[in-house]
């Protein structure tokens, strides 16, 4: 979560917490500070408040805001598209309600002592409706869609907010002295239902909210590594490593709103993870605060042989085991120069013969990604108003050489973007060395301009899915890893599935199922699927679209795709979580589980 | 156009006989192909194979030298692949015309199963999978898909025909690719061929045309399905190669069948000549005569990813390299033998019985000497004939009966047909026996037993056209029922089509029936013969009698007479020898006995059942 402005707020409101008055300031301020945290973030929907897309009134499409490239931009595009893809009109509306109405919201169940106690602490907490709603969903479409309709279901009964491991140490104990259950809160991005309170917890339900917990606390530049509090958002890390020259590269595509302890927590991926390295290769050591007590390494070594690494324990543990709640990463200077570039292939299949060729001589750039022929389509129409007559005519110029001239068909071909970064010098060598293999499989350098739209959508596409639903289209992605040989297999067959589903399951309009390979590693690939369609006419439309992203996941597993490369297992996944790792991997994870929270005081009961 | 139940069937030689064959030969072709195929030339095709990773892994396991594995399957490719062409195409089926044209005097195509085709072949790999009882059955489906601009198949062909001059080439540009008959344990043949026919359906060039019965059967029964075939077809699906794949089964029935003399005569030892250009003209003078009608019947397509659903765990092929040879699992093995099966019985359904098929029901109910000497009379037979029209019917069998002639004109003109069977004469019903030999000496009894069994064996062949669908409730006509209906299926399930692991809906199927025609009463614990139609389950047990009757001088004389150890080629012929002495003395009264294809099926129901085993030398 990130809270820009508000944090001076935050911190004012920390300071004031040892007063004598304390309590009746304290909810003073908490309310202050819900209203100003909704003024900068959604409280049904992705992101900043301030931005989203809409269509004016004359029907074109406008992404509001200025934080974004895209930001105050008409995207003229975008309304064919969405009609043409989806069979919606602009005409059609289902917008969302407007405010939340309290009522809705179930009255807490307290345990008093615990409540007694926590405030003699000092740390702050809330039992106020709307800061529970807020803490109790993640991004899953089932969760959006019910908050846009005004429905709220079990939501955590009291938010926390420690300041420091210590203070997180004291919560813990609490919670295991009055038996009541912990979910940690990090940014609020999960796509697993990995926040939903289950409904079976009878216990009073806390809300650990590790925002407070957001400071650089030291940087060793000596060893290249910084000690950083987990409740820190993915850009303000990078924005105060930046100050000092550094950065950590870890750039997850929801880093301007997801913290490092979520990343820990679920073994997030970066970007740029083929230079700077998946979150497991980044952390050197790991806090984390279990009922069992404190557990971490003796040492900040970058290797150790030591019986089964413990980080491991702890990196995807999804919140049943504890709350991370200090991280020592790795950090580099920050790169001398970037460039984005792009790729296009005659057809999906080249494309990826390409990054299987770019894998093999491990040469990928900082990040290489090839998006499918309907999302190459996607990303057309988001192209803003040209300003000049010169540009669009050069478009054209550009459009009809790919297409009449090298002959690509416009309905197949797809296209890479790249990021490479590094000095100048090497990037421009790297470069050539890639765009030579491109050559190979019929691939024609598409421009820099086409690369960065296609980085720019990734950051963008989660506010599409907000317009979609203020127009009947609802829609979500979702992602796996599989090896080399299989990734066209998996493309093609999952694709194929979601449209069958949908044709099955009653959906008036073919759908939207596309694909990007969006990491390539020695042994397989990251694919990525987005699946979206128009709901008008169906009763329960999330209902089918759960239907049909289950099929998918039964899908990919039959292809020899994994459960999860980076979103997690959360609930959302778990039923496939025993075929995944065998009875006796579940098992181990059990067993930990059972020694390290012997009460389920972490009782998101994700995962297990 | 003639209107069935289910179909409707138009006659694609009514137009050829009113317009120019070489018009339809040079008709402009344009079929549209499966959407995700990229057009494949045979060098493509043979090149993709012998480069694949699976080829790679197969070599290696040979232990012999690369380059030499190299050559020997550039030898097998040649002798293998198919080189489809349009120009050869165009020449088939302008010879097909004319030949058609004089054979039948028509052939009746149902449009909805057509279209329907054309729709699956956009979508996904097909497989067109056509029951084989003449070698008519060839290259008619690519005629039928030519004429309505449907991308033609590539087609396996038994490697004899490969061997024929000329025709083996032509053949081949028709899209013809051949497989040898005894592949054995010739591993390297085997991988090239697996793949070969793997590629095929992976890239989706062209629909894969196969018999899954892997021979023509010689008595017009379906036969056991052979399943190496089918496994390489579905393997692309099972490792998710592709989406899906699409399963059409075609049923392919003739009034009456160009080789029924031969195969009878193949059936009691005689061998059957071997395929040759040369034997080719001389079978010509079959064109002289008139076969009436051919149905071919396009069954609904179907998805394999539908019909294996919950029967094939797809992730057992995520832990080993797809192309690493692999034996099957059991689990596969089961899913495989199930489809086959299913296939055999969905072109047994579909396929349209004729009003011979059922004469022919009833005339081997009459006693043989009856048939050959006194004559069966011929009211006796069309009133019975009608009788059991209405039993198919309620056994739900799709008869192919000219609603708008008088009944008793369509048997005469059947009998007509079938002149070189029956005949009638004054009233009577006759058997025609070959016509005997100029000969100086009396004819041998035991020549005169082959001559009547050769007539006998024509009849039973058309007999069998429409025993799929008696063939449950035939089962199932004991009392002690479920026990002894079970016994039976197991041990006909080589002679008979029974889905795998389906007996209790078999059971429950033929009690259905048999309750339905009135032959029985069910109520929740028995099953009551209803005296009043013991006339179904009399008919219903003649016709299965004289498979009983042979299986049981097969077993006679295995326990009697054959010793412990014996040889396959010794066992037919002494089987047929007592077989023609009982009939002679007057013990047995079926001639079916003689058959070898029921004496093969009783020998594999014997190993089947773990009676016999098979040593290996």
């Amino acid at each position: 979560m990130n809270y820009g402005s508000s944090v001076s707020g935050e911190r004012l409101f920390a300071e004031c917490k040892y007063s004598t008055q304390a309590l009746h300031i304290i909810l003073n301020l908490c309310q202050y500070l819900f209203f100003h945290r909704q003024e900068i973030l959604k409280w049904n929907g992705w992101g900043y408040s301030d931005t989203r897309f809409l269509f004016n009134k004359k029907g074109q499409a406008e992404f509001t805001g200025k934080r974004y490239r895209l930001s105050g931009m008409i995207i003229p595009a975008l309304q064919n598209w969405f009609e043409g893809t989806f069979g919606a009109s602009v005409q059609h509306k289902s917008p969302a309600m407007p405010i939340l109405t309290s009522s809705a919201v179930q009255p807490p169940t307290l345990n008093e002592a615990f409540v007694d106690e926590l405030k003699s602490t000092g740390i702050p907490c809330s039992h106020d409706a709307e800061d529970r709603v807020f803490r109790g969903h993640g991004h899953c479409l089932h969760e959006v869609f019910a908050l846009r309709e005004g429905k709220v279901g079990r939501v955590p009964d009291i938010v926390v907010w420690p300041n420091c491991h210590n203070d997180v140490v004291k919560i813990v104990e609490l919670a295991c002295k009055h038996n009541v259950c912990l979910i940690p809160y990090g940014g609020g991005t999960s796509v697993s239902s990995a926040l939903e309170c289950p409904p079976e917890e009878t216990r009073c339900i806390v809300s650990l909210d590790t925002s407070q917990m957001n400071r650089i606390l030291w940087i060793d530049e000596k060893n290249l590594t910084a000690h950083v509090e987990a409740g820190i958002v993915g850009q303000e890390l990078e924005r105060l490593l930046n100050e000092s020259g550094y950065c950590t590269g870890h750039e997850p595509d929801s880093m301007e709103f997801s913290s490092l302890g979520g990343w820990v927590a679920t073994r997030a991926s970066g970007m740029k993870k083929n230079i700077y390295g998946n979150i497991e290769d980044l952390v050197v050591h790991v806090k984390m605060v279990t009922p069992q007590g404190v557990i971490e390494k003796g040492c900040q070594c970058p290797r150790m042989s030591t019986g089964p690494d413990i980080h491991h324990f702890i990196m995807g543990s999804e919140g049943t085991l504890g709350v991370v709640t200090e991280v020592t990463m790795k950090i580099r200077p920050m790169p001398e120069y970037q460039k984005y570039g792009s790729v296009v292939f005659p057809n999906f299949e080249q494309g990826v013969a390409c990054l299987r060729e770019v894998a093999k001589q491990r040469c990928a750039p900082a990040s290489i990604r090839l998006m499918d022929n309907e999302q190459f389509k996607f990303g057309h129409a988001l192209k803003p108003q040209v300003s000049s007559i010169f540009t669009s005519f050069l478009d054209g110029l550009k459009k009809f050489y790919i297409t009449k001239f090298k002959g690509f068909d416009p309905d197949r071909l797809c296209v890479a973007t790249l990021l490479f970064e590094g000095d100048r010098e090497k990037v421009l060598q790297h470069e050539k060395q890639v765009y030579d293999i491109a050559a190979k499989f019929g691939g024609l350098a598409a421009g820099e301009d086409n690369g960065q739209r296609g980085y720019m959508l990734t950051f963008v596409i989660a506010y599409l899915r907000d317009l979609g639903m203020d127009y009947y289209v609802i829609g979500e992605s979702f992602e796996t890893s599989v090896p080399w040989d299989r990734v066209l297999d998996i493309c093609r067959n999952v694709k194929a599935r979601i449209i069958q589903e949908c044709k099955d399951k009653g959906v008036q309009f073919s759908p939207l199922s596309t694909c990007r390979v969006t990491q390539t590693y020695d042994a397989g690939a990251c694919v990525y699927f987005y699946f979206a369609f128009n709901y008008r006419g169906l009763s329960d439309p999330v209902h089918v679209y759960e239907q049909v992203e289950h099929a998918a996941r039964e899908e990919i597993l039959a292809n020899g795709g994994s459960l999860s490369h980076h979103h997690g297992v959360g609930k959302l996944r778990k039923e496939w979580m025993r075929e995944t790792i065998s009875d006796v991997g579940m098992g181990m994870l059990k067993s930990v589980k059972n020694y390290v929270d012997p009460k389920n005081i972490f009782g998101n009961r994700n995962l297990i | 156009m003639k209107m069935h139940l289910f179909f409707t069937f138009v006659d694609i030689l009514e137009k050829r006989r009113c317009s120019s064959d070489l018009g339809h030969a040079l008709r402009t072709y344009s079929p549209s192909p499966y959407e995700g195929a990229p057009s494949c030339s045979t060098a493509d095709l043979n090149k993709a194979v012998l480069e694949s990773q699976y080829l790679r892994y197969v070599t290696k396991e040979t232990g012999s030298s690369g380059e030499d594995v190299r050559q020997e399957v550039c030898r097998i490719l040649e002798e293998m692949s198919q080189n489809l062409q349009l120009g050869s195409i165009r020449l088939m089926a302008y010879t097909l015309t004319k030949v058609l044209k004089r054979l039948f005097t028509g052939i009746f195509v149902n449009m909805e199963g057509l279209n329907m085709l054309q729709q699956a072949i956009q979508e996904s790999p097909v497989i067109l999978m056509p029951n084989h009882r003449s070698y008519v059955d060839f290259l008619v489906i690519s005629y039928i898909l030519f004429t309505y601009d449907i991308p033609l198949p590539v087609i396996a062909a038994g490697i004899p025909l490969a061997g024929m001059k000329m025709v083996g080439e032509i053949l081949r540009r028709s899209g013809a690719f051949f497989i040898r008959r005894a592949i054995g344990s010739d591993k390297l043949y085997w991988a090239v061929l697996s793949e070969y026919v793997k590629t095929i359906v992976r890239k989706g060039c062209a629909p894969l045309e196969f018999y899954v019965e892997g021979l023509r059967s010689r008595t017009l029964k379906s036969l056991m399905p052979k399943l190496g075939m089918m496994h390489m077809v579905l393997e692309p699906y099972f490792k998710g190669e592709v989406y899906d794949i699409t399963l059409v089964p075609i049923s392919i029935s003739y009034d009456r069948v160009l080789e029924e003399s031969l195969l009878a005569h193949e059936l009691l030892g005689i061998p059957k000549p071997k395929e040759s250009t040369t034997g080719l003209l001389k079978a010509t003078k079959v064109l002289q005569e008139d076969y009436g009608n051919m149905h071919v019947n396009f069954g609904r397509p179907m998805s394999v990813r539908r019909l294996c659903q919950g029967k094939i765990n797809r992730c057992q092929y995520n832990l080993i390299p797809r192309d690493l040879p692999q034996k099957p699992s059991a689990e596969t093995q089961a899913c495989v033998s199930g489809l086959a099966n299913l296939m055999v019985r969905i072109q047994e359904e579909g396929s349209l019985i004729s009003p011979w098929s059922l004469m022919a029901c009833l005339l081997l109910q009459a006693p043989t000497t009856v048939l050959t000497q006194e004559g069966l009379l011929w009211h006796q037979l069309t009133e019975k004939t009608l009788w059991l029209r209405k039993l198919a019917l309620d056994f739900g069998a799709h008869l192919n009966w000219p609603g708008q002639v008088p009944d008793l004109d369509v048997m005469s003109s059947t009998v007509t047909l079938h002149r070189s069977v029956v005949h009638l004469k004054a009233g009577r019903v006759y058997l025609v026996r070959e016509e005997e030999p100029v000969r100086k000496h009396p004819i041998s009894p035991e020549l005169d037993v082959i001559r009547t069994a050769a007539a006998v064996l024509m009849l039973a062949s058309y007999r069998n056209q429409s025993l799929h669908v008696f063939v449950r409730p035939c089962h199932a006509r004991s009392d002690e029922l479920f026990a002894f209906f079970w016994f039976l299926r197991d041990i006909f399930s080589n002679e008979f089509i029974f889905i795998p692991g389906k007996s209790s809906q078999d059971f429950e199927e033929a009690c259905f029936l048999l309750n339905k025609c009135g032959a029985v009463d069910i109520s929740e614990q028995e099953v009551i013969v209803s005296d009043a139609r013991l006339e179904v389950l009399s008919f219903l047990q003649a016709l299965l009698q004289p498979f009983i009757h042979s299986y049981q001088v097969m077993f006679r004389y295995l326990c009697e007479d054959g010793g412990n150890v014996f040889t396959e080629k010794q066992v037919l012929p002494a089987v047929r020898n007592r077989a023609t002495k009982l009939i002679l003395s007057g013990e047995l009264h079926t001639y079916e006995a003689l058959s070898s294809d029921t004496q093969k099926n009783g020998l594999s129901a014997l190993q089947r059942l773990k009676t016999v085993t098979k040593l290996r030398e």
